[in-house]
């Protein structure tokens, strides 16, 4: 579905991504992960739009989106959150979702069935949907589901998730990964997740991709991968813990 | 001091902060959404004064119909000064952008004295003064406060209850996140300078009713609406709209006291004081 080839971006002389390819299949749930500064986000960024890739190629779906800009890559059918949520604070909650649930498709949504999708968008992550909620009022894990819910609300085919579970207790992890395992198994969408936590990662996923400095170091089922000797030193030693 | 005379200015003085506020209203639409401060936003109004100048007198066209199509030229100015001056400096530094847009005030104003030269050209309608209780009230600018009222309103509901209003405010918010939401920002730029030039034709349509327009007209309008936006806090909307009401009054309630010239140095050292004690305007929260 999202196929990768020697993406490369570079920042002056700083390499953030040096020739990454990897594909991702239909369906799929895939981990992303690698230590601090390894080029998970300048990955998603441009596979998202907000950045051109310096060389290389991303094909979705057969057609190459590599350089479009954000908004053409959304209405393809590729959507993203951020790992730092983004809502706007002075819309409404509802107001947050119907945008994207109006102008994230190809052809425009009329208003009722925006705002209906919108809702149901909203009940599935679990936020009220009520016209009086404000972002304002949300909670560190409420933020996370409304970046969900805009992303979902788009109609994606493929989403990346940055960073789901950051900031959330125990609980509220469980909650979240489960969702994203719904999102997947329920609505059919393909996700890529990036996650710093990496116990529940790895027990979601169906397969794991390691970057580190950049590079693509690693590839494959979570507990192959874990057992990796160089994702065991890239991660200074420390052996991921497999749930 | 007659009270009563106190009275009419403090009246006179909420009807033209009526048109300001349409003005401040349309130069912060465009600064919150596009992030560039249009210098010669009060140079469209000029130009849309004259339109509805020559409409009338030229080809006799009734006064609300060439006021409605100032409105619609004005829009298509700020579209064009969008597409030919702002998208091309848009991620240039804050003092280029400065540049070119005090440029362009500068342009208009030598164009239009090229063209109609100095004179002070005005519309010379017989409209009554209304008699209220002792108090004398410009039909004329009853007529300009009740349509500012109306455009307010519609500005407002097509900022809350459209998507394109919407995405309108959430550009202003974060233009990346809405970008991943399928909004293409530079048509929101687009649509926005063309709902505050329309703005800006409207107070022109309303402004030549009740002054002389001559190529220098920003220059008086200009600053003042420069100063409310600032005042009332810069993209802060609900700000321009008391800002434009205080210094209003102070103009026009000063200016009965005192002298019109004193009444504007009063304004403009409230101003600077306001700016001191509330850098961020006089609506801000203190963080």
């Amino acid at each position: 579905m999202l196929s990768l080839e020697n993406v490369s971006r570079t920042f002056g002389g700083f390499r953030a991504l040096q020739g990454v390819s990897f594909e991702v299949k239909q369906g799929e749930l895939l981990g992303l992960i690698g230590p601090n500064g390894s080029g998970k986000t300048t990955l998603f960024n441009c596979v998202s739009g907000a950045l051109r890739p310096s060389a290389g190629s991303i094909r979705f779906r057969g057609e190459e989106v590599g350089g479009l800009t954000p908004d053409r890559i959304c209405h393809r059918g590729i959507a993203r959150t951020f790992q730092i949520p983004r809502p706007f604070k002075k819309l409404s909650v509802l107001e947050n979702v119907a945008l994207a649930a109006h102008f994230g498709h190809m052809t425009r949504e009329p208003d009722a069935a925006a705002r209906a999708r919108a809702r149901d968008v909203l009940r599935l992550v679990g936020l009220p949907s009520d016209e009086a909620a404000r972002p304002g009022l949300l909670g560190a894990a409420g933020l996370k589901k409304l970046e969900l819910a805009r992303a979902l609300a788009t109609g994606p085919a493929l989403l990346l998730a940055d960073e789901t579970l950051g900031g959330l207790d125990l609980e509220e992890m469980r909650q979240a990964a489960g969702l994203l395992r719904r999102i997947r198994d329920e609505m059919g969408i393909t996700i890529v997740w990036v996650e710093h936590i990496m116990a529940t990662l790895m027990r979601v996923v169906d397969r794991v991709v390691v970057l580190d400095h950049g590079e693509k170091i690693a590839e494959g089922m979570p507990r192959e991968v874990a057992e990796d000797p160089r994702v065991i030193e890239a991660y200074l030693g420390e052996k991921l813990v497999l749930g | 001091m007659d009270p009563l005379l106190v009275a009419e200015a403090a009246i006179n003085g909420i009807l033209l902060g009526g048109v300001l506020a349409l003005l401040a209203l349309g130069l912060n639409l465009i600064f919150g959404v596009v992030d560039i401060v249009w210098i010669a936003y009060v140079e469209l109004v000029m130009l849309g004064m004259y339109a509805v100048y020559w409409l009338v007198t030229l080809w006799a066209w009734p006064v609300v119909l060439a006021g409605m199509a100032a409105v619609g030229l004005v829009a298509i100015l700020g579209i064009l000064v969008h597409l030919l001056i702002i998208a091309p400096i848009l991620s240039s530094p804050p003092v280029n952008q400065l540049l070119a847009t005090g440029g362009l005030l500068f342009f208009l104003q030598s164009f239009a004295t090229f063209l109609w030269a100095t004179d002070h050209r005005s519309l010379r309608l017989a409209l009554p003064i209304l008699e209220v209780g002792g108090m004398f009230l410009s039909f004329a600018r009853l007529l300009a406060f009740a349509v500012s009222l109306l455009a307010m309103l519609g500005l407002y509901l097509f900022l809350t209850r459209t998507y394109i209003g919407t995405a309108i405010r959430a550009v202003s918010q974060d233009r990346e996140a809405i970008a991943l939401m399928g909004v293409d920002a530079r048509k929101v730029y687009i649509v926005t300078s063309g709902v505050g030039g329309a703005m800006a034709g409207l107070a022109a349509a309303l402004l030549i009713i009740q002054y002389s327009v001559h190529p220098y007209f920003g220059a008086a309008f200009g600053p003042l609406t420069f100063m409310i936006v600032v005042l009332g806090g810069l993209g802060n909307m609900f700000g321009a709209v008391v800002g434009s009401l205080l210094m209003s009054e102070v103009i026009s309630v000063g200016g009965i006291i005192t002298s019109t010239e004193m009444a504007y140095v009063v304004a403009f050292v409230l101003f600077i004081v306001a700016m001191f004690v509330r850098p961020e305007g006089i609506l801000s929260r203190r963080e």
